[in-house]
């Protein structure tokens, strides 16, 4: 009895969930892979002054060299770290992947959210402009966004040139597309939580509509956010890399991922190892991110126990 | 505000007629107009109910009791139309503007429902939902709301209240949430409190305590009951006044007593002939044929005279008005002198 009572204390809705996901091999493993992964990328500047080395330096004389004790996998084409160099590349393309999902995801939750909830004439405007974004064509698109000179907005010729200006933009850029996957499933969400009795409960009680949306609604609808954020997490990662590949994202010499393989592309033949790397690393994270999307996804069923 | 209101409170010893009323609801009309004529769901009711006092409302579904439930609470979903005078404390609420509804909700006026385990928020812990209407209302602090939230958790008898608070609604018993939702809608003290077929949804056992649980509350608070149930024997034992609805009307008013003791509207002797007697054998339940009618607006006559076993060609043709027929006692039907 007293065991039962302790147990049925603890399960809140999240421990639940965590049970669920911890049962889940493919997810759980999923999940320490991207663990794994941001602590490599975390390790660059210790393992940089470790090694008594400086990733941006470029030494000609070494070029290409192979694994040393002080290169552990070798140099690039202008004789840099290229261990060293994918650690502030994994920084750079999580970065953008966190950041441009979380910041997709803060639009998408708000559009879907009103939509939902108000219905009618708000919900049909939102979602024309929402299917209006999905029908766009992305990449054209992207490469034009990517080629504004940032100068003309006023920016300093310092700012536009930085790399952090080349991150916020190409953040920016695919959270201007990604929000739109968001909002749909935080709208039909929305519009099944709306009916349930305990919204007019809130409003009989007095709660006024900004209240009622984020006290009695948003919480509803987070477990489909967190999944549907998981799922865009690894587009984004992938997306990041594409547009660095076309030398539209991250600007070198900061590497990302994709502006490495987009380096590398030309020495496939003479430095396979180049393109390997990078490529091998954003393959292992969209898989792990997308473990962790599906095991979210059945940790967080209603319908499973 | 909270001090007066303590002052009037120990006046249970005057006599119940001379208690002006808290709640008074004069000719209040529901329409859902639509192209092809539209709908009257509550046509033209009126009632009040005193303080300490309760008022039962019953009849069968869909006969416009909820949606006199939401009129109150000025809910009524935006495609109706609410027509008629509501007036709290003297106060006409009819003309009350959407922005100010918000405080009347919950805070004067204050609903329980039916089905506690919808009309709580699953994500929300007990506490935090008791919280919130103080927060909204009374503008407490997180901490303080929490405090009060125990307390009233405690006020409606849930054992260990301070970790109950803690739990979320699926952890709780039908019971136990029903009586989290009372802690809920009384958390401000409301003048009324309208109950929607609060105890339906629960077995016997846990129906009878929450009930004598209500009754408890209503004293000790002193507020007025709308207590909504299709269940005559619930009603009779916790009303002190019914009306009896039909098909968007009230058919028949009295005291409890005289209701239960001597029906006089034929609608009210069917619902009362259809409780099952505990001791008597009987083979088969007596029922009232038929179901309400669907557009009972568009009926000329009496809007019962189709199932009514006493109807002739007098009743289908001339609407039967609620006329004073004893003392105390109100009746709409051409067959009652």
């Amino acid at each position: 009895m007293t065991t039962a009572t302790l147990t049925r204390a603890s399960s809140s809705p999240w421990r639940l969930r965590w049970r669920r996901f911890y049962r889940n091999k493919a997810a759980l493993s999923g999940l320490i892979v991207l663990g794994l992964l941001i602590v490599f990328s975390l390790l660059a500047a210790p393992l940089e002054s470790f090694l008594e080395i400086d990733a941006n330096n470029a030494d000609l004389l070494s070029r290409f060299d192979p694994p040393s004790a002080q290169h552990w996998l070798g140099n690039d084409e202008l004789g840099r770290d290229v261990l060293v160099r994918l650690m502030y590349g994994g920084q750079v393309s999580l970065a953008v992947g966190f950041a441009a999902t979380l910041l997709g995801a803060m639009f998408g939750v708000t559009v879907g959210l009103l939509a939902g909830y108000f219905g009618g004439r708000t919900d049909a405007v939102l979602m024309r402009l929402t299917d209006g974004v999905i029908a766009l064509p992305l990449l054209p698109l992207l490469i034009i966004l990517a080629a504004i000179d940032l100068t003309k907005l006023g920016f300093s010729t310092d700012f536009a040139r930085s790399g952090a200006a080349s991150f916020y933009r190409i953040v920016l850029i695919i959270a201007l597309v990604d929000w739109t996957r968001i909002a749909r499933i935080v709208r039909a969400s929305t519009l099944s939580v709306r009916e349930r009795e305990f919204i007019l409960a809130a409003r009989v009680s007095g709660a006024g509509t900004t209240r009622i949306l984020v006290r009695n609604v948003l919480p509803n609808v987070i477990a489909p956010i967190i999944v549907a954020c998981s799922q865009v997490l690894g587009s984004v990662i992938l997306f990041e890399a594409v547009l660095s590949f076309l030398g539209f994202g991250i600007v070198p010499p900061t590497p990302s991922w994709g502006n490495m393989l987009n380096n590398a592309q030309e020495l496939v033949t003479t430095a396979p190892a180049l393109a390997i790397y990078p490529g091998l690393l954003i393959f292992i994270t969209v898989v792990a991110v997308n473990f962790v999307g599906d095991g979210l996804q059945d940790a967080f069923d209603p319908r499973a126990n | 505000m909270r001090s007066d209101r303590l002052d009037e409170a120990p006046g249970q010893d005057l006599p119940r007629l001379s208690v002006p009323p808290v709640l008074e609801v004069d000719g209040l009309t529901v329409d859902f107009p639509s192209p092809h004529g539209g709908k009257r769901v509550v046509d033209g009711i009126s009632y009040s109910i005193a303080r300490g006092r309760t008022l039962g409302v019953v009849g069968e579904s869909g006969c416009g009791k909820s949606m006199t439930a939401l009129a109150l609470l000025g809910l009524v979903p935006s495609s109706g139309r609410m027509t008629g005078r509501i007036t709290l404390n003297g106060r006409s609420l009819s003309d009350l503007s959407a922005k100010d509804w918000p405080d009347v909700r919950g805070q004067r006026i204050a609903l329980v429902f039916q089905e506690p385990m919808t009309a709580l928020n699953p994500a929300m812990r007990i506490g935090d939902q008791i919280a919130e209407v103080l927060t909204i209302h009374e503008g407490l602090r997180k901490t303080e709301a929490r405090e009060r939230a125990i307390e009233q958790l405690r006020l409606v008898g849930i054992p260990s209240a301070a970790e109950r608070a803690k739990a979320y609604p699926h952890q709780l018993s039908g019971g136990m949430r029903q009586r989290a939702v009372i802690a809920m809608a009384l958390a401000c003290r409301p003048d009324v409190l309208i109950a929607d077929e609060p105890t339906t949804a629960l077995d016997v056992t846990i129906q009878a305590q929450i009930l004598e649980l209500m009754q408890q509350l209503q004293d000790e608070i002193g507020m007025a009951v709308q207590f909504i149930s299709h269940n005559l024997a619930v009603v009779s034992e916790i009303a002190d006044d019914v009306i009896v609805m039909y098909a968007g009307q009230i058919v028949e008013r009295a005291s409890s007593a005289d209701l239960f003791a001597e029906p006089l509207h034929p609608y009210t002797q069917g619902l009362i002939e259809t409780l099952p007697e505990i001791g008597r054998a009987q083979d088969e339940l007596p029922v009232i044929a038929g179901t309400v009618p669907s557009h009972y607006h568009d009926i000329p006559g009496c809007r019962f005279a189709g199932r009514c076993p006493k109807a002739d060609a007098s009743c289908r043709a001339v609407a039967p008005a609620l006329r004073p027929v004893r003392l105390g006692r109100e009746v709409a039907c051409h067959k009652v002198s």
